[in-house]
């Protein structure tokens, strides 16, 4: 009828499928529910409760035991409470209301002559009992503090812990109580007692007052660990109890931390534990870790402080990468106040950018963000910057690396060469993950140094050429700036600037003066890709735009009115508006206004601050682009009368262009132009 | 403070789970089957610590299955992955060379073990001859109030 535990075990291993696996469940659930309701106890109830709970694990809907479960509980024979209380832990939680039944039960386990049965309810107490039940109960656990049987004394300490944490203004009631704990030989029961003052510390930091008495007793019994000799009972791998040593030093961080008088008491015996602890096998360095995070968290004198920055910085040269984790972890916490001292193992945490393991990863980044000085700046950013050409796969790292250079490039730079140059590789090497102020900046640090130009003009010329599949950012960046300063890429004097301002360790080969028709030939090229999308298309036809008064030859006039014209009956409405206007703009004979319109344009003061948008998304560029034509315009003397009727459809249909954009944030360049705008209008 | 501690097999199957502070049933289910996700794809080079949520996960496979604590960032890791070693070591010494479908059929044991092991989410006994002494005494005694 009612069959064994075991069996029904092997017969749900033994079904191939998951349907016949829900039969043979069904099946055994009917049978324990009508053997559940029969009022005659047949001694089997407990095989029944164990047979649910192996059903319960494999996740099929249980509630019916629960009931079940509490009378095994009430019942005297011992192995039926002892199921009975399994079957409370696993199948009930606090949130459950059931849970208020037990505690008659509870509280009559607890004053049980039987230790074993004792120790069940505070096991059961310690791990789901609620507020209420806490609150009912709390006398009894005391009472318990001192008993004799430490098997007790310990379950006791653990079961307060969850007391305080769900009654957290009981925590007065049990500061003398635990402080008693510690005056025991017993292992388990100081670790246990440990561990409840640590709970009431975290709770409440003023009781910390209390418990400063204690630190002698503590020191003392870490002491006596350290110079045991060999004790099989509590030995791992020749090192004594590493949990209690763990959780003694722990416990000497809370109460060092703001209290010079203990930690004074306690630097002796850290500085031991440090130096004598063997490092080579786990359990020396988890001891070896928490010293290390009490001294940084106590009022330790330098000597120490620079002993545990030592011992992390030979936890970053081992093979272990839970340790190397673990020592970054540390030295970001500890990153500002020691800074100096952090500085000679640079070199390490740069090696551990290179891991291949992403959570180390992360934690040296953060931390050599931190690092960067006005000193180490070029070279970390040259670190930096190779390893982002060498990185591949990680979209999300790669973002994060390139912003963190961006911003470190604008707290600490030496030269504005030096800027530009960063700015530049950054777009080049990363260009998909960059955000959109990276262009912008470098546009601006180009624009306001007029030395730079020739050199930015000719470097994105050739990172143009040579990359197979260049990315956005960077066609947009370069075509820019083909547009703008055309005019240094095909003069001499411009190929010998841009030269000089090559570096000449690097790999780049020096820059050649090109022909006109090469670069248009390179920006017909670039125009005519399937990967280019419409928003370089829409840069390129502005650079051509500018190229034609850059560029003198009637030839390259020929070529570059034929490229715009071709757009003129675009599907995209934005390319064939442009293309129009170009053109029209290109028949006109005034050659002064044209050259106006399409003169270099002037750059705001300011950096473009980083916003969340990135490449791709926003586009102020063609509000710029478009706000300053339009005060270009507005400046012209026009005498022209065609000209000028065309101008002003132009000039209309531009501000009609800039207006039907919602306004986004208004960068500096808009509100100056607006500001210009308003003045000689 | 310890919330959870899991062991599961290799094709995702909790064999043991027992939970320290209070989830709802759904979340449990979806906690177990996340863990698994994210620990199965770890090539076994990497960190023993994930951090998961804002919980910090401390993990190590023995043989086919993994040992799973799930505790506070502010926590020990390594002292976490000391207490899994004890744990093993104590589920080795009791079941005599313990593997994987000894914690199938004596689940319940597992779990008296377990809760002689950590309590309320804080480790209980540091001592593996005290935690097996007991586990025998009360077995003896279980037999004898038959």
């Amino acid at each position: 009828m009612s069959i064994k535990l075991r069996e029904l075990i092997r017969n749900v291993r033994a079904c191939k499928s998951s349907a016949e696996e829900r039969k043979v469940i069904f099946k055994e659930c009917a049978l324990i529910r009508t053997s559940f309701k029969e009022k005659v106890d047949t001694g089997l109830r407990h095989r029944n409760v164990a047979k649910l709970l192996y059903i319960h694990m494999l996740g099929y809907p249980t509630h019916f035991g629960q009931m079940e479960s509490l009378k095994l509980i009430a019942s005297p024979k011992f192995i039926e409470k002892r199921i009975g209380y399994l079957a409370l832990m696993l199948l009930l939680d606090e949130t459950q209301e059931v849970l208020m039944l037990v505690t008659n039960c509870l509280k009559n386990d607890l004053k049980h002559k039987n230790p074993y049965i004792v120790g069940l309810a505070l096991c059961s107490m310690g791990n789901i009992s609620s507020a209420d039940i806490a609150r009912d109960l709390s006398n009894e656990v005391i009472r318990l503090f001192r008993s004799g049987n430490p098997y007790i004394k310990k379950k006791a300490a653990l079961c307060a812990i969850r007391i305080v944490r769900k009654v957290p203004e009981m925590i007065s009631d049990f500061i003398e109580p635990a402080s008693s704990l510690l005056s025991t030989k017993q292992h388990c029961v100081l670790v246990s007692g440990i561990a409840l003052i640590i709970e009431m510390l975290q709770l409440k930091k003023k009781t910390a007052s209390k418990f400063r008495k204690l630190v002698p007793q503590l020191v003392r019994h870490l002491k006596n660990l350290l110079l045991a000799g060999y004790v099989s009972e509590f030995d791992v791998v020749g090192i004594t109890d590493p949990f209690l040593q763990c959780k003694i030093i722990e416990l000497l961080r809370l109460l060092g931390t703001g209290s010079s008088r203990a930690s004074e008491e306690m630097s002796d015996i850290l500085a031991q534990v440090s130096i004598n602890t063997e490092p080579s096998k786990n359990p020396g360095n988890a001891i070896l870790y928490e010293c290390v995070q009490t001294i940084m968290a106590i009022d330790a004198e330098d000597g120490l402080r620079h002993l545990a920055i030592n011992i992390l910085g030979r936890f970053l040269l081992h093979r272990d990468n839970n340790i190397r984790y673990v020592a970054l972890n540390t030295l970001c916490g500890v990153i500002h106040t020691d800074t100096s001292s952090i500085q000679r193992h640079k070199n390490h945490i740069v090696d551990c950018l290179k891991d291949p393991d992403v959570s180390i990863r992360r934690r040296a980044l953060d931390l050599i963000y931190a690092l960067v000085t006005k000193n180490n700046v070029s070279g970390l950013v040259r670190e930096l910057v190779n390893y982002l050409s060498v990185t591949s796969g990680d979209e999300e790292f790669k973002r994060m690396l390139t912003d963190k250079i961006v911003l470190v490039t604008e707290k600490f730079t030496p030269s504005k060469l030096w800027h530009l140059n960063t700015l530049l590789s950054l777009v080049e090497i990363a260009g998909e993950v960059t955000r959109e102020s990276v262009a912008a900046n470098a546009v601006l640090v180009v624009g306001h140094n007029a030395t730079l130009q020739p050199y930015a003009v000719h470097r994105m010329y050739s990172s143009l050429k040579k990359q197979v599949v260049p990315s956005e950012a960077l066609r947009r960046l370069a075509i820019f700036l083909i547009g703008e300063y055309g005019n240094h890429l095909v003069s001499a004097e411009g190929t010998a600037s841009a030269n000089k301002n090559r570096n000449s360790e690097s790999k780049q080969e020096k820059f050649v003066q090109k022909t006109p028709e090469e670069v248009i030939g390179t920006i017909k090229y670039i125009i005519s890709r399937p990967t280019c999308t419409p928003k370089v298309k829409a840069y390129v036809l502005n650079a051509l735009v500018k190229l034609s008064t850059r560029f003198s030859g009637a030839s390259e006039q020929e070529l570059i009115a034929g490229l715009i014209k071709k757009y003129t009956s675009s599907m995209s409405v934005e390319l064939q508006q442009r293309s129009c206007e170009y053109t029209r703009l290109l028949e006109l004979g005034n050659e002064a206004v044209k050259s106006k319109i399409v003169s270099t344009m002037p750059t705001p003061e300011k950096l473009i601050r980083q916003t969340e948008k990135k490449v791709g998304e926003d586009d102020d560029d063609d509000d710029d682009d478009d706000d300053d034509e339009d005060e270009d315009e507005d400046e012209d003397e026009d005498e022209d009368e065609d000209s000028e009727e065309e101008e002003q459809d132009t000039r209309s249909k531009r501000k009609h262009r800039s207006t039907k954009k919602p306004a986004k944030k208004t960068t500096p360049k808009i509100e100056q132009k607006a500001a210009a705008a308003a003045k000689p209008a | 403070m310890i919330h959870f501690f899991l062991l599961q097999n290799r094709q995702g199957q909790t064999r043991i789970a027992k939970w320290y502070s209070p989830f709802e049933h759904a979340e449990k289910k979806k906690l177990q089957a996340e863990v698994y996700r994210t620990l199965i794809q770890r090539p076994s080079k990497h960190t023993n610590f994930v951090e998961f949520r804002n919980y910090s996960i401390i993990y190590r496979r023995y043989k086919g299955v993994f040992f799973i604590i799930c505790c506070d960032p502010s926590d020990n890791e390594m002292a976490m992955l000391e207490a899994i070693h004890l744990f093993v070591e104590c589920l080795d010494d009791y079941f005599v060379e313990v593997c994987e479908l000894d914690l199938v059929f004596n689940f319940y044991k597992v779990f008296a073990l377990l809760d002689e092991f950590i309590l309320g989410g804080e480790l209980q006994e540091s001592s593996k001859r005290v935690i097996l002494d007991r586990m025998a005494l009360i077995g003896d005694f279980e037999k004898k109030s038959k």
